[in-house]
């Protein structure tokens, strides 16, 4: 899985935006299936946390949209064809969710892949000659980290849960 | 059109049904689902040119989950449904869906003929080794020291060995994929898809709640560190001799498909009909 750092050089203004955008639509996606999940069993705690989550990067997604202007961001990134292996930076791993899941988890996930997100674009700004590009990859440096740092700030609102957090009192039981 | 226009053509969003899936959180069968929508998407098909059929069991309600057709099908049955389907109408996609169980077990006679006949179709199996839907007993891939409240100590039973049977019987195409790298999946799936005759694609896929220790499977898969060969000989040495987490394509044969003879001549409606009538 390669999700971080950039293993190319990107080549304009347009293939930093576009990768930019997908990076935020597809956090925004697994977190909308997350959300999905959650009501399904009925977590309705998890059902805020990931949906204000996939609002955040919602609003983060518009924001790369609008400064792209006419320019189609969907086309253009699957025609650079970048993460069509592994995962990109801030897509949340599914297989990391438990029915019993709580926010702390959530926002591990969360911390995750915004820490991915800053990782690939600190890449960028480092191996970027075009000066234009490297001041469009800083900013979203600089968005990243504070994500990051707003995660970390959330996470002391919801601390650690104690070891047993998953134990069932009605679990799913074997059956003959 | 272009290739890449081609490719930009169709979303996985747009072979997704609006029915919410009600598997387990962290259960591998949504990266599984995942995986099949980006296939088709690459695949550029026209969703009401696919069919998804399935047969009973936690992975088998994956048809209503997409937006192509679908036959959530008799336990076992997938594959027999699948084959008269493809021989009916050659002209769509048919791809079937199972697991473990359903697949191996109750439908094992089937996949060894499926096989054989090398009709053009894609079987793709879930397998998490174990009974999910049913609550955890063991299935034909489940490892002879399980120990559960059902099976105490274990079975004692050798798995079976899906992909080697695959080999032996004929299979044309036989792949091992991790549900938890969809995107590889998805190009797994692609090529399966692509390939004349039977293919058969087994992708690991964890049971969370009856199984929490195959959440430590995303450690331990790794690349097939050879490309796929066409020697089903070599391919069945390999793979008897993996470690099991081997993921890749590791198999492409050459046998002709087999072709339907009946498909060809057009039955009127009313033909049809009149075989029915006592």
């Amino acid at each position: 899985m390669s999700k971080t750092p950039s293993e190319r050089p990107i080549a304009s203004v347009v293939d930093l935006l576009a990768l930019a955008y997908q990076i935020e639509t597809d956090a925004v996606q697994r977190y909308t299936e997350l959300t999905a999940q959650m009501e399904t069993h009925n977590n309705q705690d998890l059902v805020k946390v990931f949906r204000d989550l996939a609002r955040a990067e919602g609003i983060h997604a518009e924001e790369i949209r609008k400064m792209a202007g006419d320019m189609d961001l969907v086309a253009h990134a699957q025609r650079l064809g970048r993460w069509e292996k592994g995962g990109s930076p801030e897509e949340a791993d599914l297989g990391a969710a438990h029915y019993l899941m709580t926010p702390w988890h959530a926002l591990q996930l969360a911390l995750t892949g915004e820490q991915q997100a800053l990782a690939f674009f600190t890449s960028v700004v480092e191996r970027a000659k075009d000066a234009k590009i490297k001041e469009m990859a800083a900013e979203f440096v600089e968005e990243e980290a504070e994500h990051v740092n707003l995660v970390h700030r959330l996470l002391r609102k919801y601390p650690k849960p104690p070891d047993a957090w998953s134990e069932d009192d009605d679990p799913p039981a074997p059956q003959d | 059109m272009s290739s890449v226009e081609t490719r930009l053509a169709n979303k996985p969003a747009d072979y997704a049904s609006d029915v919410k899936p009600i598997w387990c959180p962290g259960c591998g069968d949504y990266h599984v689902l995942m995986s099949f929508t980006r296939a088709f998407a690459q695949l550029s098909l026209p969703p009401e040119q696919i069919v998804v059929v399935s047969g009973i069991g936690c992975s088998s309600r994956i048809p209503a989950y997409t937006n192509c057709y679908g036959f959530h099908g008799v336990h076992g049955r997938s594959l027999a449904l699948a084959s008269g389907l493809k021989v009916a109408r050659p002209d769509l996609t048919v791809v079937v869906a199972s697991g473990d169980g359903d697949g191996y077990s109750i439908g094992g006679n089937h996949f060894l003929h499926a096989c054989r006949r090398n009709i053009d179709m894609t079987y793709v199996v879930m397998d998490n080794r174990v009974y999910g839907m049913t609550k955890g007993q063991p299935s034909p891939t489940t490892e002879p020291d399980f120990d559960t409240a059902l099976s105490p100590g274990g079975t004692g039973l050798s798995p079976f060995h899906p992909l080697v049977i695959a080999l032996a019987s004929g299979a044309n195409f036989v792949a091992r994929a991790f549900s938890g790298e969809p995107k590889e999946t998805a190009g797994i799936l692609v090529e399966a898809i692509r390939h004349p005759g039977f293919s058969f694609v087994e992708i690991l896929s964890p049971c969370v709640t009856f199984r929490p220790d195959e959440r430590e499977w995303k450690n331990l898969v790794h690349a097939a560190p050879v490309p796929a060969t066409d020697d089903p000989a070599k391919a069945a040495r390999r793979i008897m001799t993996d470690d099991g987490f081997n993921i890749g394509i590791l198999y492409r044969g050459a046998r002709r498909p087999y072709e339907s003879r009946t498909a060809e001549r057009k039955v009127e409606l009313d033909e049809l009909e009149k075989d029915f009538e006592l």
